[in-house]
């Protein structure tokens, strides 16, 4: 019989996750887990609820940044004004993720580790620089959001650890971020192509700093520096960012599936990398 | 293991249940509690025929399990007229016609009535995204987006 | 009675539905709301194989499992002989509904019921599918139908030889038929042609989509009496099928329709219900079954996909001279494609002396095929209307101009043999040029379809019972299960007929012991030939209160008329007799002869065809290949519209079918033929954020048969959106995608070209 507990503090979560059973897993929003273990795709022996402990519930102004605790929901993202002026393109990112009816329950760290490649958030975070606090048996560590990943359903995570909170460092006074997925319709659908684009400028309209990542063109989502690397020095003109589409299809390794072939996922990951930087460009114009 | 023993509020009223761990709150709403007006379409939460409100929350009753809503505030559509008094959204529906099958009209409204009490004056783009995870196959959404928009008249001059 | 210019108090107006409160409180119950005292759980195990020999099956360990009350396979069932029986708008195969009911020797896809348990818990239920084992012995399988077609291909069925070809094949095939439709003489009317089109086209099977998985329950008592409650497009068909299934006399076993979640046709056979009343017959339970939506997708049916290879041929003044069109549709494991219809309707929307239509019905290892709107043509219309767009184009000519040069009218011979009756085809291609959707100016990337469609629309066996209550109110019954407002349209038509308030009116659906058999809902046949039957009760009330006032007033029954609801003296008559109203009427059955009920039971013929022409514009996005539909209009001949708004609703939810057929839905298979995108996340039909408004134009050109006009307006508006789609695509992008559905791939990798 399946076991369900909601522990109200991290440390109790842990407990639960290593005892009695160790097939016990993490509910958040449970908008993947619920499907999966219906389709019997997972088999479970317990559920350990997080979202009755505060710190996973949490979203606060921190080093002039955010930390947005893990269980969160997209509704609650996209209600909070402050994220949303400063990080457009994650909130974006994070709202896209199912319905209105997905939205009300769904987060970023549920996205994050159902480990999926297509997930919507993941590049957005990983373009933002987010890191990530991970708890488990052996105390807190917090990495990079794109070290988590490591393969399709698969993470760095250690039997018992979980993830308890999103810290997204203050954006660069003149910054603008901003995702873009590809999609047959126009809602309710997997991504087939994700890219987010971050992107700091100077005084003089010059890109300091750019990162680009994404998602569904690869096992994971992925930083790709190179094209970040060819948007630095430029003013993000026609050139610039030719390069910068050429590098994004170069780090595309997609596959070929119900929702889309590998010519076409490389080709739109171009396209939307563009789209999304010139979205970045205005926005990051926009903030002085 | 024992049962859940499970505490709520169901469209005000209090309602205590035993559940096993793996059953949603749909089967509990429907089997257990016999509120059949939430309909299960998909059970993956990609039709929102389940759409009921935890904590005021639009959701899918389907993806929510029964146990998750220990002290909580539920709203299904047998909650949504008063007694005999329709919502607005209801008297439209009818009206306009906004129904065929009927399916899929429960859940609609509850997720209309979650819009309308947020945006009491949305664009007919806003209706359609809030409402992008409720699937009807029989309308093509036309009378639906044009109900959801003249009961939101009707609640603004009411 | 003349059908111009008359007034009517009720028809054509927008009532609210009776049935309506139900539907909108969640009070309404849907096949899978009904429960009974001591029910238990029905579950199926499928075929994880596309295509096996069932070499045995163990049913003991699952049998033996705690809680578990009945096990049943294909031995539980008789093992009926294959008979062609006429249906409603197809023959119907008993072995097939059989077979698919329950895998008898081989599965034929996957998803293929091989057994059913029934347990007292679901959880049980699910523990004892996992118990049976059953030995199945692989075969390769097949699922294009070009391959099924071909000679080598793997064989489903040992025992199909293809029909209609002389003289009969020496070996069996997959190709269970070919039919062939001709008029004129085709090879001379090209040879007359200054402008030919000649192309091939494909398009995907696609699920009815209805968001109601199919439910029942079934309770068999001790004697034998038989009672379902199940959501499906007929209570009587539920009834046919189960009875001929399980050998049960029709009297034995009653059929109690629930509110129906949508059909859309794919709720015109049987899946659950005979297994369940087999569990129950076994158990001495009742027993319900609900569908997961995996195995709607994977073990219901979709409609056909196709093969068609169209050739179509001109003057260079547009005038049409010759046509041929062949195709070839995918029937999934049993024979029964809507290859004939698609034959008959590819060109009934011209007069053109000169054609000829050739049709196959190919099995293959997917799910059955089942009805869906307007089962046939859409594709047949996909493939005419797109090879029409490009004559068109080829001889700068306007593409409704071309149309209204050629368009069917009253007399113009229909390949498939009949004259059309009065018709509104060109009505409906005149209503489109006049529209302002059709003159307002495009910007880059855009482009405008137009396309037009048709429908034979059926009649068929239909019974109403009318009942006069003491107050002056009336119950109509009919045996049609109402799937989009039909309850509305039966009480207009008989608060018409009656002259009394709609309110007054309360439609009642009846069960199959309660109600004259009535055909199913479908072949867009309710509100004419269930109509027609409602309206002939009517009018025989209509005649027991003329009699009953006859009586009271002592006179003969010609000296009374009956107006708005009242009995009036005959024009003529001086004496000083009130009016007597239905209610006083009824008020006072008791002492001039008892109840005043009326009844018809009838098989409506003269169903009148319907016709539709639909605009569409579309944007396309060059560097992606996604489609969005910009504006939408849909222009139909409806006879007479009983209830507008459900009217409109029809037209709008058969255009937004289509523009999902054409856009983004389809089944993809691996290697191993297991359907990968059994669930509305991965099956792409539209969500409300893809659509625009659309916008609708009734033309009313009444249909004589009918006594107010009416023409089936369900299936129509689905025939023409896969080519308006197509054909603005085209326009917009100066490609044309010849294979549905037109997906970003599949666009982007055309435009790329």
């Amino acid at each position: 019989m399946l076991t369900y507990n909601k522990p109200t503090t991290v440390d109790e979560a842990i407990v639960l996750l290593q005892q009695p059973q160790p097939a016990a897993r993490v509910l958040a929003g449970g908008t993947d887990l619920l499907v999966q273990l219906r389709s019997g795709r997972l088999a479970a022996q317990g559920l350990v609820d997080l979202k009755r402990i505060p710190e996973l519930r949490a979203l606060r102004a921190e080093q002039g940044g955010f930390r947005i605790g893990a269980a969160v929901s997209g509704a609650e993202l996209g209600e909070h004004a402050a994220l949303k002026a400063m990080w457009p393109g994650v909130v974006e990112a994070a709202n896209l993720i199912g319905s209105t009816q997905i939205q009300g329950r769904a987060s970023l760290g549920g996205n994050l580790c159902n480990a999926s490649p297509a997930a919507d958030s993941v590049p957005a975070l990983i373009a933002a620089g987010a890191r990530c606090t991970i708890a488990g048996p052996s105390g807190r560590r917090e990495v990079p959001v794109e070290t988590v990943v490591t393969g399709p359903g698969k993470t760095s995570l250690a039997p018992g650890e979980f993830v308890v909170d999103f810290l997204l460092p203050a954006q660069a006074p003149r910054g603008g971020d901003a995702y873009l997925r590809f999609i047959p319709r126009t809602e309710m659908d997997i991504a087939v192509v994700g890219v987010s684009v971050n992107l700091t400028l100077d005084d003089a309209g010059l890109c300091t700093a750019a990162r680009l990542a994404v998602g569904a063109v690869a096992p994971t989502a992925r930083l790709v520096e190179a094209a970040g690397t060819s948007l630095v020095g430029t003013a993000v003109d026609e050139a610039a960012l030719a390069a910068m589409m050429a590098a994004v299809r170069a780090a595309c390794a997609p596959i070929n599936d119900k929702r889309g072939t590998i010519e076409f996922r490389t080709h739109v990951a171009g396209v939307l990398a563009g789209r999304a930087a010139r979205i970045a460009l205005d926005r990051a114009r926009m903030r002085t | 293991m024992s049962k859940h023993h499970i505490s709520t509020t169901i469209n005000g009223e209090p309602v205590e249940f035993l559940c096993d761990t793996a059953q949603t709150l749909l089967d509990v709403l429907r089997d257990e509690l016999g509120l059949t007006g939430s309909k299960e379409g998909c059970g993956s939460g990609d039709c929102g025929a389940c759409s009921v409100r935890v904590e005021g929350r639009l959701v899918c009753a389907c993806l929510v399990l029964a146990a998750e809503v220990d002290g909580c505030e539920v709203e299904t559509i047998e909650g949504v007229a008063q007694g005999n008094v329709l919502h607005p959204l209801q008297q439209v529906f009818l009206d306009e016609a906004a129904l065929q099958c009927g399916i899929c009209t429960p859940g609609i409204i509850v997720a209309a009535k979650a819009l309308l009490e947020k945006n009491l004056d949305p664009t007919e783009e806003e209706i359609r995204f809030w409402l992008a995870g409720n699937l009807c196959r029989c309308t093509g959404y036309d009378k639906i987006v044009r109900a959801v928009q003249k009961a939101a008249s009707v609640m603004r001059s009411a | 009675m003349g059908n111009e210019e008359r007034q009517f108090k009720w028809v054509g107006t927008r009532q609210v539905r009776p049935d309506g409160v139900e539907k909108v409180t969640g009070q309404a119950n849907y096949g899978a709301d009904f429960t009974l005292p001591g029910m238990i759980t029905g579950r199926v195990l499928r075929s994880p194989h596309a295509h096996a020999r069932i070499r045995s099956i163990d049913t003991s360990a699952a049998s033996a499992l705690k809680g578990v009350r009945a096990v049943v396979t294909a031995d539980d069932f008789p093992n009926l002989p294959s008979e062609v029986v006429a249906g409603g708008e197809s023959p119907v195969n008993y072995r097939y509904i059989s077979c698919n009911a329950i895998a008898r020797d081989k599965v034929l896809y996957e998803g293929h019921a091989v057994a059913a348990v029934a347990a007292s818990d679901p959880a049980v239920a699910e523990a004892a599918l996992k118990l049976i084992q059953v030995e199945y012995e692989l075969l390769p399988h097949v699922i294009d139908v070009r391959e099924a077609m071909r000679e080598d291909a793997p064989l489903l069925h040992e025992d199909l030889f293809t029909e209609g070809v002389d003289p009969k094949p020496a070996r069996p095939s997959n190709i269970a038929k070919r039919t062939e439709f001709l008029l004129g003489d085709p090879a001379a009317g090209f040879a007359e042609c200054e402008v030919i089109i000649e192309r091939s086209y494909t398009t995907q099977p696609v699920h009815q989509g209805y968001i109601e998985p199919h439910a029942c329950v079934a309770s068999v008592a001790a004697d034998g009496m038989t009672t379902v409650w199940s959501s499906s497009q007929g209570q009587f068909m539920v009834r046919e099928f189960c009875a001929k299934l399980l050998k049960i006399a029709d009297s034995d076993l009653r059929v109690i329709p629930a509110e129906i979640g949508g059909g859309f046709g794919g709720k015109t056979t049987v899946y659950l219900e005979p297994l369940a009343i087999a569990l129950s017959r076994k158990s001495g339970k009742p027993v319900k079954m609900v569908m997961s939506r995996e195995e709607v997708f994977k073990a219901s049916g979709p409609t056909s996909g196709g093969v068609l290879h169209v050739k179509i041929g001109a003057r260079r003044d547009g005038t049409l001279l010759a046509g041929e069109c062949e195709l070839a549709y995918q029937a999934g494991a049993f024979p029964g494609s809507p290859a004939i219809p698609g034959c008959m309707t590819a060109f009934a929307c011209y007069d053109i002396p000169n054609a000829k239509t050739v049709g196959f019905d190919v099995v293959s290892n997917r799910p059955k095929c089942a009805a869906y709107r307007a089962p046939g043509a859409p594709m047949a219309a996909f493939a005419v209307e797109s090879a029409l767009d490009e004559l068109a184009l080829k001889l700068g000519m306007d593409p409704i101009e071309l149309r209204l040069k050629n368009a069917a009218k009253e007399g113009t011979r229909a390949l498939y043999g009949p004259k059309m009756p009065i018709i509104g085809f060109v009505e409906t291609l005149e209503a489109a040029r006049a529209h302002p959707h059709y003159n307002t100016p495009l910007k880059a990337n855009q482009g405008r379809g137009i396309a037009s469609g048709f429908w034979f629309n059926i009649g068929g066996q239909s019974s109403a019972a009318l009942h006069i209550n003491e107050d002056g109110t009336a119950e109509v019954v009919t045996g049609n299960p109402d799937i989009g407002g039909s309850r509305a349209s039966m009480a207009i038509m008989a608060a018409e007929v009656l002259g009394i308030d709609y309110a007054k009116v309360k439609p009642l659906i009846g069960d199959t012991a309660s109600v004259g058999y009535s055909f199913l809902t479908g072949g867009s046949r309710v509100t004419f030939a269930t109509g027609k039957a409602v309206v002939e009760a009517a009018n025989d009330v209509v005649q027991q209160l003329r009699a009953r006032a006859a009586k009271i007033w002592k006179c003969e029954v010609e000296e009374v008329i009956w107006k708005d609801g009242v009995a009036h003296p005959a024009q003529g008559q001086t004496d000083t007799r009130t009016q007597l109203s239905l209610a006083e009427i009824a008020a006072s059955a008791a002492r001039t002869g008892g109840p005043i009920s009326g009844k018809a039971s009838l098989n409506a013929g003269g169903a009148g065809p319907g016709f539709g022409t639909h605009l569409c514009d579309v944007e396309v996005d060059p560097e992606t290949g996604r489609v969005e539909v910009l504006r939408y209009t849909v222009i139909q001949d409806v006879g007479r519209a009983i209830h507008p708004s459900y009217v409109e609703g029809q037209m709008q939810g058969g255009a937004a079918q289509g523009i999902g057929w054409a856009l983004n839905e389809e089944y993809v298979y691996d290697e191993q033929g297991r359907l990968q995108n059994p669930g509305f996340l991965d099956y792409r039909m539209p969500v409300a954020s893809d659509l625009p408004m659309i916008d609708t134009v009734m033309v009313e050109v009444p249909n004589p048969a009918h006594p107010f006009g009416v023409r089936g307006v369900g299936e129509v508006p689905i025939v023409p959106p896969l080519a308006a789609v197509a054909n603005a695509v085209a326009r917009a992008s100066g490609v044309r995608v010849n294979d549905l559905p037109i997906s970003p791939p599949r666009l982007l990798a055309a435009l790329m070209k």
